[in-house]
């Protein structure tokens, strides 16, 4: 893409821009927003970050309210500060958007995710497997079966050691569930 | 009809066995009927089909001739001429299409409405919700489809929803920043029964933008207003949205203070073209003054326009050297393309009349004396006479056949619209509007073929009212199926087209940035469109010397219909002035380049 060259020109502000000279202050943001759980809710908030070529790099979402049918979506979108300003702003315009916090600037938070990692059972013995994930605040699932899955809750740095730990140690498949985040600003 | 089939029966029962069945208790299509007419639509624009079916057989039943029902050609011409009466009266514009491709057909006018925040209330059939998803006959995903180009949509599963969604989606369309909204209703909703809910038994609307500005913010907005010494209104289709109040404190504001002020092409006659502060318009073929003065200004006042990039040129190199406020009612225009100073999400009437009320009780100050330089410094500007062209005794200017429009209907009880393309900027540039919604064109998406559908919807809003149609003849021919249409309302519609035989604007780029490699961009073969206008049953004008040009104008205003006006010009005008894309406003072309010049033009891979 580079072969545009483009020196200058307008629409300094496009995700889709490829110049080199932006994205040097993006960082991880991550995006709670809030929803009415109605056919179709998520197509609109994904569809507008795919549209407007804002990233996506973890996305949760279910039901958290189950009475007055509220969603929460919780997105981790990497980009500068003023990108995230303008997706905060145009999340906010989506009807059925109650709100939207970015809990990685907007005071004190914390999230985490869960991770499970299915482990080659001849690469490593059930004992062995059992000390590794005690050793990282993780457990194993009985699951009837010859298989071996540690299952562990973190934060993605942590998830992402273990990750690590296991690549060398008979690691077969992981599912992860993307961030979840509370904010402790009340 | 069976009571006992329905889920939730309404019946009551009275003292004496009487079955008492409830009065609101109707089919779905008739509830959209009274719904529509409780939100006081008077005029849909339309064309039926297999899945809307009902609601057209209950229009001429439920709607006791309070709604008409305009059969365009084509449903993107629906769309258009929605916009049309949606932007010359400020109420909702509606459409009733069909399923699959009365829908796909739509939205084109959807996105359009969107981009220039048209409100639009688009009711669509859908396949029966049972065989949703088999790809059944004519259906299509409307909701995903429209979901980009609307403000918001619903698909209706229960009958018992259609009041409640229906007046929902009037607000939705109306509120904030306005736009088009789509309801999509399965034939088998619009069959069965449920009950009829007024726009009263509604609980209050959850979607509620801000409109009323902070006051400490206005505060530093006059202040800032009281020092400035080369100040500037930036202003645009907010201010025409907001209603003839925002014009009327816009105007009172800019005289008071004494300030210039500029538009968008979206907000021509939000102030008025005859007042002594305009600058006119500004932007890629605006004025050589206002684009200066936005360029030297040190206070930018952005009322309701947006930073397209139609306005800003070289991002790096926008107004240098001004302080920004940016008063507009959709937070997520603020800080999009420029980052500014004072951000004020508000309503436009409701921020200018704060801010007039502070400035005058803070004793109306400004710096008169930095002021008078800068107007001075602006008619030096003014003195380029930036839209003069080169007259031709043999041949017709575009330009000069504008002028003597302009000339002629002066005065008289006029609306405009346009196509997309040269013959759009030049009427924008010489024809002039001292009141909002008398000028609209499409802005922001630049859709060919807005002109003839809208020109119908604006006239069916106002039909004693002389409607115009400046027109490029290949925009024209992209929705000229809606001329049967005007026929059929009996409106009569002046198509003023500025025939080049050229994709002109498309011709104008080739030129100045494609090396003169004019491909495609020749239309071999047009139609004569005297006969044209014959065919379709009115009256066809053709011109090609300058000499016939007032004569002809005469007739067209004469006749009592629509008319084709053919009025041949030369073909190789370029429309200047003009700020190449990537350019900064101080970088104007007021004609042609020399070739170095263009040369220099790296940026054909902008827009």
């Amino acid at each position: 893409m580079s072969k545009l060259n483009l020196s200058k020109g307008a629409s300094r502000r496009s995700a889709y821009d490829l110049r080199k000279s932006r994205s040097s202050n993006a960082e991880p943001h991550t995006l709670s927003i809030l929803v009415d759980n109605e056919a179709g809710v998520l197509a609109r908030i994904v569809g507008l970050f795919a549209g407007r070529g804002f990233n996506i790099e973890s996305l949760t979402v279910t039901e958290v309210d189950h009475t007055g049918h509220l969603s929460r979506i919780t997105v981790v979108s990497t980009a500068s500060d003023d990108v995230i300003q303008q997706i905060r702003a145009q999340v906010e315009t989506v009807i059925p958007v109650h709100e939207i916090v970015d809990l990685t600037k907007d005071g004190h938070s914390i999230e985490r995710e869960l991770a499970l990692f299915l482990v080659d059972e001849e690469q490593i013995s059930r004992t062995q497997a059992q000390e590794l994930a005690e050793s990282f605040g993780a457990r194993l699932i009985d699951t009837k079966t010859n298989h071996i899955i540690i299952e562990k809750s973190g934060t993605s740095d942590e998830i992402d050691e273990l990750f690590d730990r296991l690549r060398s140690a008979g690691l077969k498949e992981i599912s992860r569930t993307g961030v979840v985040g509370l904010s402790l600003t009340t | 009809m069976n009571i006992e089939k329905l889920n939730h029966s309404p019946s009551v029962f009275d003292e004496a066995g009487q079955e008492n069945v409830d009065p609101n208790l109707m089919s779905g299509a008739q509830i959209v009927i009274e719904a529509l007419k409780a939100q006081g639509v008077d005029v849909i624009f339309g064309y039926p089909g297999g899945a809307i079916l009902p609601i057209y057989d209950w229009l001429p039943k439920a709607a006791d001739g309070k709604i008409h029902h305009v059969l365009v050609r084509h449903e993107q011409g629906a769309v258009h001429a929605a916009e049309g009466y949606a932007r010359a009266t400020g109420k909702p514009g509606v459409v009733l299409v069909t399923s699959g491709p009365g829908v796909t057909n739509s939205i084109t006018g959807l996105a359009d409405a969107r981009m220039d925040s048209v409100p639009i209330v688009l009711i669509s059939g859908q396949v029966p919700t049972f065989m949703i998803g088999t790809d059944a006959f004519q259906e299509a995903d409307s909701i995903g489809i429209s979901r980009p180009c609307t403000k918001h949509n619903w698909l209706i599963k229960d009958t018992n929803e259609i009041a409640d969604v229906v007046h929902s989606a009037f607000h939705v369309a109306q509120a904030g920043r306005p736009g088009p909204v789509l309801i999509d209703i399965p034939k088998n909703v619009q069959i069965a029964k449920g009950l009829y809910q007024s726009p009263h038994a509604r609980h209050r609307q959850r979607y509620q933008p801000k409109t009323r500005p902070d006051h400490w913010k206005m505060e530093t907005l006059v202040e800032w207003m009281e020092t400035a010494k080369r100040p500037i209104f930036y202003t645009g289709g907010g201010v025409v949205n907001s209603g003839v109040r925002a014009s009327r404190l816009l105007t009172e504001l800019v005289d008071a203070t004494g300030f210039p002020v500029t538009s968008t092409v979206m907000g021509l006659g939000c102030y008025p073209a005859s007042g002594k502060n305009w600058l006119h318009m500004l932007g890629m073929h605006g004025s050589f003054e206002a684009n200066h003065a936005m360029h030297d200004c040190d206070l930018m006042i952005n009322v309701g326009a947006r930073f397209d990039d139609r306005i800003t040129g070289r991002i790096s190199h926008f107004s240098p050297h001004s302080r920004k406020a940016h008063i507009d009612i959709d937070p997520s225009s603020i800080n999009k393309n420029i980052q500014v100073d004072l951000d004020i999400i508000a309503d436009a009437a409701e921020a200018l009349e704060m801010l007039l009320e502070i400035w005058t009780s803070r004793g109306r100050k400004k710096d008169q004396s930095s002021l008078n330089e800068w107007w001075k410094t602006i008619g030096q500007w003014r003195e380029v006479k930036c839209f003069s062209y080169d007259h031709d005794t043999h041949f017709i200017k575009p330009q000069y056949a504008l002028e003597r429009l302009e000339a002629l209907t002066a005065g008289m009880d006029r609306y405009i619209t346009t196509e997309v393309g040269q013959h759009q900027m030049w009427a924008a540039q010489f024809l002039r509007f001292d009141e909002p919604r008398r000028w609209q064109t499409s802005g922001g998406l630049g859709t060919m073929g807005y002109g003839v559908p809208s020109s119908l919807g604006i006239q069916m809003a106002h039909p004693d009212a002389l409607v115009i149609n400046v027109a490029g003849e290949a925009s024209w021919l992209m929705n000229m199926q809606e001329m049967c249409t005007a026929v059929q309302e009996r409106a009569p519609i002046k198509q003023f087209i500025l025939n080049n035989e050229y994709l002109g604007m498309v011709r104008q780029w080739q030129e100045l940035l494609h090396e003169e490699n004019y491909s495609q961009s020749y239309c071999d073969s047009l139609p004569d469109f005297v006969k044209l206008a014959e065919a379709f049953g009115f009256k066809g004008i053709s011109i090609s010397r300058p000499d016939e040009l007032d004569d002809a104008i005469i007739e067209m205003l004469e006749y009592d219909g629509p008319v084709i006006f053919d009025c041949r010009v030369v073909k190789l005008e370029g429309c200047y002035p003009m700020i190449p894309a990537g350019n900064a406003h101080n970088e104007m072309w007021l004609g042609p380049p020399n070739r170095d010049q263009s040369e220099k033009a790296e940026e054909s891979v902008l827009v």
